[in-house]
């Protein structure tokens, strides 16, 4: 029993590590889609904002520098994306995939350029990464039984990203439902020609949502090289910008439950590390790749309908042009 | 003749040659910032990659073999693009496709050359274009959208073939995730083996037989697409589905019959990797096409010819990038990945940069029917 | 009242006035030196055919279009309109034809949308819910505001339109268009909330093309045709006749000239027939009717009532949820072969559809590609696998001689062609594959004068070679003059027939208001 809950708390623990790139991330396309345009890029923002973060660290010997350049990075092909969908109405799959391509080649000529490490940034050490914060009374209370384990293994112990991440998910509920800028951004998603009309421009505020989603996405994008690791690798986002958006597709591009998708996909992530080669009773070894694909083939059914229904904003994909 | 694409009000030799000439040229000049920033010379490189692109036979060679897989991916893309869906999953499309022709090889390599070259084409055209049809029918008849699911699709096909590699296919008492080598009847010769057997000398290429079966295609494809009442109902489906289905298409099977004919084209990745040049099923062997395929697609303006001479381009720049590398190591191999995806900014994203200040140019000569 | 010097000049000045208007859009001059005075507490009409120039002058007056040269004055003060934000501060509100609603919000949700005045939305909900209501009351205006808009009817959505305006603190209202969708109950409420809001001293521009409504209820009306003002009368000392005339350019032949009908036999037998749109609602709700060989039977409605559900169904395009259909007394409803587009086409049924652009063409094809759509299967264009298109070509060539299709250019776009020239290129498609009944879909919707008549003659000319036409058109005078009988539509059934001789506009008006003509 003691070792099945210790085991469970250490799930629980690395689901979060797991789930904190890909909640900032999806809450990020959470800002671009709502606004009406596709964000399949969030895979090379992260990426991009993950190598420019860990060489910003590495040369300045700071970690929040680093954060500093990851979202700059994030938000720059934020606006790039902007460009070619919003002011020259292009084709936001097209971007997105041009961009998400660009970056994965970019990264590597780059770092290699810089670094002369093979596409690899220097490790980092001390001040360069967000190390884990040990919360008040962590150390008191580890040994109070159950309550104790919670505490200091799960809540405390993670870098401050984490904990902006968990921010992020009541502060992007409260902006996008609370606020007018929130109402200007589920208008214009669903209806931009009566955002026009009542005067706003359509332009700035998708272009507004790009920048906060890029900056969101430049998090998320720290997360892997300055945080969670302390280097950045080639093609480190390994999926997990594709990954983010199908969260935000099964939360159905709501912030709550887009962290409830999170946290599954994450869970589903934490049990294949932990199960990997072990035997279970009754259906012996689970392949891995099986775990893997979990949240990728849940979004496909949950896209054809098989378990509830995701409806995307109305104007999405679809540049909007003045009419004569 | 009908452009492949909306004028958007520009006159066909406009929007079919001028238009991507000009992006191909806006994206080459990024190419070359970027080359220049890296403290490279970017005239140089250009020098050194149209040389080890084209410099001798063998050079020639590899382009084509790298050309043919792009021939493949970008024919796919662009009959999805007719029928205005886009997919994104060739990729996983062509990795499935390799699934079958090893399957075929592994099983019936035995037999004839003769038969196990029609067999495997059809096996490689089963299982790309089974792998297309669930995204292309959960589009069709439960309205989820065909870009999401292909490019889950992806993830999918790689963890499938993953797990077959390691833990089914695996040769026995072997480290490395891959099949057993195929008969040498189940191999595809060499374009220097059928040169040099009519007397013509070839350097020695990954170039081989599919290489004509993608020529084919071509031709097939531009046949289909303006040709036939099929294409007829494809391109007016992905123009107007109104129009469509006041016309008697009927769209579900339209976008299935587009999608599976697209997940064929990319299954023949396949031909060329697996039965042409590895003679055995391994990981990973599509290294991108099909994303490449969707630059070409673009480039290509959706018609053979000019996605004949787009995968060419790739495979210059494939070919040629490598040896560019080797001389110059600061640009390394993943330069090429940047200026793919640079191709598909400006001839993509960025189509109608250029398309509006052009419209505006020719304007002067008012339209021939307004009013 | 004893106001200063400025005010006192302001309120003798015209609320609205523009002068020298011009504007293009590429090759088109859409607005040729338009000058227009509206003054204070009037209803203001602005009417023109369709294309000549309206819609842009009413987007230049409210800032969503820029003049390329003129100026407006509103309230005597010149004003430079770079947005619809600026027109609203300085009093001009705009209630479109196409509401500018965003459905999933309520109706204050979308009321405060753009006028929110802090950060936090709370605030602005509670102040716009209060004045919102009282709106209403001083308007007739009654909407429940807290309903999501996606659940209101056609009439309320308008309401909201007006709310918004208003609540932006609108002196003067610029309506587009605005009783195309209504029914006619609805176009009266509509008329008194603008009676009402000119007796508490707001301004109204009414744009449209129907003369009924101008005459019935504005003070001053002002015609524009191609781009250009060509005359601005008080209301009162003017006909419809002589705004007709005005309108077009020249006398209108309102009648068409043709022979009585000799009807043979039935070809299309509908009974009890009902069609449910796509979102799953009953739009034809058992309806029979017969169309023989040798008539033109037309429909008259106003839109949105089940018409364009009809057309579809029977064509094909859409299933039928109850009844029979029969053609040539052959019962077909449940013949899933047949029950296709491609099925009653074969069976020889045409049909020419409401909205070309959206279904008719596809813009981007050739125009002999579009000039088979429906028909590319068929035999004379196809050998074996191959399309031909040479066969394509001519025999497209060949139909826009015989339409006078301008340029008469087979592989020129589609989109190339106006309006009038692509409405001959399905009508020559459709006419010309000879088909036993053929449904025509607003014919003329969006056509110039000349393309009317032409394509008028041409529709007698098939009945007279013994075809049966169903004609649905919301326009009545086309109804009138074209049809053999007249079946008018309401709410998704038939609420009586009448023969040409019987039928006027005040009978079919208000059959069309649903009321049921016992005398009929």
């Amino acid at each position: 029993m003691g070792e099945f809950f210790f085991m469970l708390v250490l799930l629980v623990d690395s689901t979060l590590r797991v789930a904190a790139p890909l909640v900032l991330a999806a809450l990020g396309g959470l800002f671009a889609e709502r606004s009406g345009v596709v964000d399949i890029g969030l895979e090379g923002k992260m990426l991009g904002a993950a190598f420019a973060a860990a060489a910003a660290a590495a040369v300045t010997g700071s970690a929040w520098l680093g954060l500093a350049a990851a979202v700059g990075v994030s938000v720059m092909l934020a606006l790039l994306h902007g460009y070619a969908c919003i002011t020259h109405a292009g084709n936001q799959v097209v971007s997105g995939m041009a961009l998400n391509i660009v970056v994965a080649g970019l990264t590597v000529v780059v770092g290699n350029a810089w670094f002369q490490r093979g596409g690899q940034t220097p490790q980092l050490t001390g001040d360069a990464r967000f190390a884990p914060i040990d919360l008040p009374l962590a150390k008191t209370l580890e040994d109070v039984p159950v309550i104790g384990a919670l505490y200091s293994e799960i809540v405390s112990g993670h870098n401050i990203l984490v904990y902006m991440a968990a921010i992020a998910v009541p502060l992007v509920g409260w902006f996008v439902y609370r606020t007018r800028f929130g109402l200007r951004l589920r208008a214009v998603g669903e209806n931009p020609a009566a955002v026009d009309t009542a005067g706003i421009s359509v332009s700035g505020l998708r272009y507004r949502a790009l920048i906060v989603g890029g900056a969101l996405c430049g998090l998320s994008g720290a997360y892997l090289s300055i945080a969670h690791n302390a280097a950045f690798i080639r093609d480190m986002s390994a999926g997990k910008g594709y990954l983010a958006l199908a969260a935000l597709i099964f939360g159905k591009w709501r912030p709550v439950p887009t962290l409830v998708a999170c946290l599954l996909f994450a869970f589903a992530d934490a049990i294949q590390v932990r199960l990997q080669g072990t035997a279970l009773p009754l259906v012996g070894v689970i392949p891995v790749q099986f775990i893997q694909v979990l949240p990728y083939v849940l979004t496909v059914l949950l896209l054809a309908g098989f378990v509830g229904r995701a409806v995307a904003p109305k104007a999405i994909g679809i540049p909007y042009v003045k009419e004569r | 003749m009908s452009g492949s694409s909306a004028g958007g009000g520009a006159p066909p030799w406009v929007s079919n040659a001028v238009l991507p000439a000009l992006n191909l040229a806006a994206a080459l000049l990024v190419s070359a910032i970027l080359i220049w920033l890296l403290g490279a010379d970017p005239l140089a490189a250009l020098k050194l990659l149209v040389a080890g692109a084209f410099g001798d036979s063998e050079a020639i060679g590899y382009t084509l073999y790298y050309a043919t897989n792009f021939i493949f991916t970008g024919l796919a893309v662009a009959i999805a693009f007719h029928a205005g869906l886009f997919n994104i999953g060739a990729e996983g499309q062509a990795y499935i496709g390799g699934l079958g022709v090893g399957l075929l090889c592994l099983g019936l390599g035995g037999l004839p050359f003769i038969l196990v070259l029609p067999l495997a084409i059809l096996a490689a055209a089963a299982f790309g274009a089974g792998w297309a049809f669930i995204p292309a029918y959960l589009q069709a008849k439960r309205g989820s959208h065909i870009v999401i699911t292909t490019i889950m699709f992806n993830f999918i096909a790689s963890a499938v073939m993953t797990y077959l590699l390691v833990n089914v296919m695996i040769k026995p008492g072997q480290q490395s995730p891959e099949t057993r080598e195929f008969e040498p009847s189940a191999w595809l010769p060499f374009a220097h083996e059928i040169l040099g057997y009519v007397g013509i000398e070839f350097g020695r290429s990954p170039l081989n037989l599919s290489f004509v079966w993608a020529l084919i295609c071509c031709v097939a494809f531009w046949v289909y697409v303006w040709h036939t009442r099929w294409g007829y109902r494809v391109r007016a489906l992905g123009w107007n589905e109104h129009a469509a289905i006041y016309g008697g298409v009927a769209p579900a099977r339209t976008v299935i019959v587009a999608m599976t004919i697209s997940g064929a084209l990319a299954g023949f990745v396949a031909l060329n990797e697996i039965m042409g040049v590895q003679h055995r099923l391994l990981l990973n062997f599509t290294g991108g096409a099909g994303f490449v395929g969707i630059a070409v697609a673009l480039m290509g303006r959706n018609h053979p010819i000019g996605i004949v001479l787009a995968a060419i381009l790739f495979g210059a720049l494939y070919q040629g990038g490598s040896e560019v590398s080797f001389e110059m190591p600061a640009l390394t191999r993943e330069m090429i990945v940047a200026i793919q995806g640079f191709i598909i900014l400006m001839c993509g994203a960025f189509e109608n940069l250029f398309r509006r200040r052009l419209v505006a140019l020719l304007r002067p000569q008012p339209a021939a029917a307004t009013g | 009242m004893t106001a200063a010097v400025p005010g006192a000049i302001a309120s003798r000045s015209p609320a609205l006035e523009a002068r020298g208007i011009d504007k293009r859009f590429g090759p088109v001059h859409a607005n040729r030196n338009i000058s227009l005075v509206v003054r204070r507490g009037t209803i203001h009409g602005i009417i023109g055919e369709n294309g000549a120039g309206k819609s842009t002058l009413m987007g230049i007056l409210y800032g969503f279009h820029q003049p390329d040269s003129g100026e407006i004055r509103v309230d005597g003060q010149v004003q430079r309109f770079r947005s619809p934000q600026d027109a609203l501060k300085a009093g001009i509100g705009m209630v479109h034809q196409h509401f500018m609603l965003v459905e999933p919000f309520t109706v204050v949700e979308n009321v405060v949308l753009g006028a929110e005045d802090t950060f936090r939305i709370e605030g602005s909900l509670v102040r716009a819910r209060a004045e919102l209501e009282k709106l209403g009351r001083d308007y007739h205006l009654e909407v429940d505001v807290d309903a999501t808009v996606a659940d209101l009817t056609v009439g309320q959505r308008q309401r909201v339109e007006i709310l918004k305006a208003l609540y932006r603190g609108a002196q003067i209202l610029i309506l587009d268009e605005p009783t195309g969708v209504l029914t006619p109950q609805e176009a009266d409420h509509l008329f008194r909330i603008l009676r009402a809001l000119k007796a508490e001293g707001k301004t109204v521009i009414l744009i449209t093309h129907k003369l009924r409504e101008v005459l019935d209820v504005t003070d001053t009306v002002t015609v524009v045709r191609r781009g250009e003002v060509v005359a601005e009368v008080a209301t009162a000392t003017t006909t419809k006749e002589s705004l007709a005339e005005l309108m077009v350019g020249r006398k209108v032949l309102l009648r068409v000239d043709k022979t009585p009908a000799k009807p043979g036999e039935v070809v299309l037998d509908v009974a009890g027939l009902r069609v449910r749109d796509s979102a799953g609602v009953e739009r034809v709700k058992g309806v029979s009717f017969q169309v023989r060989r040798g008539e033109i039977v037309g429909i008259a409605g106003v839109a949105g009532n089940g018409q364009s559900e009809l057309l579809e169904a029977l064509a094909g395009i859409r299933p039928v949820s109850g009844g029979t259909l029969r053609w040539k007394g052959v019962d077909i409803t449940d013949d899933a072969g047949v029950r296709t587009a491609k099925g009653m086409r074969r069976l020889g049924l045409g049909h020419v559809p409401e909205d070309r652009q959206r279904m008719g063409l596809v813009a981007e094809f050739a125009a002999s590609e579009s000039a088979i759509l429906g028909y590319h299967d068929d035999a004379p264009y196809n050998r074996n696998i191959i399309l031909d298109r040479r066969i394509v070509s001519r025999e497209c060539e060949r139909q826009m001689a015989e339409y006078d299709v301008r340029p008469p250019n087979a592989n020129l776009q589609t989109l190339a062609f106006s309006g009038g020239n692509q409405q001959k290129i399905i009508v020559a498609r459709e006419v010309g594959h000879n088909p036993d009944v053929l449904l025509v879909g607003q014919p003329t919707r969006g056509v110039d004068i000349g393309a009317i008549e032409f394509i008028h003659k041409r529709l007698v000319a098939l009945r007279d070679a013994g075809k049966g036409i169903l004609l649905v058109s919301v326009e009545l005078d086309e109804i009138l003059s074209l049809s053999d009988r007249i079946l008018v539509m309401f709410d998704g059934i038939l609420v009586g027939e009448l023969s040409p001789g019987q039928a006027n506009e005040r009978t079919v008006g208000l059959m069309m208001a649903g009321i049921r003509s016992e005398a009929a």
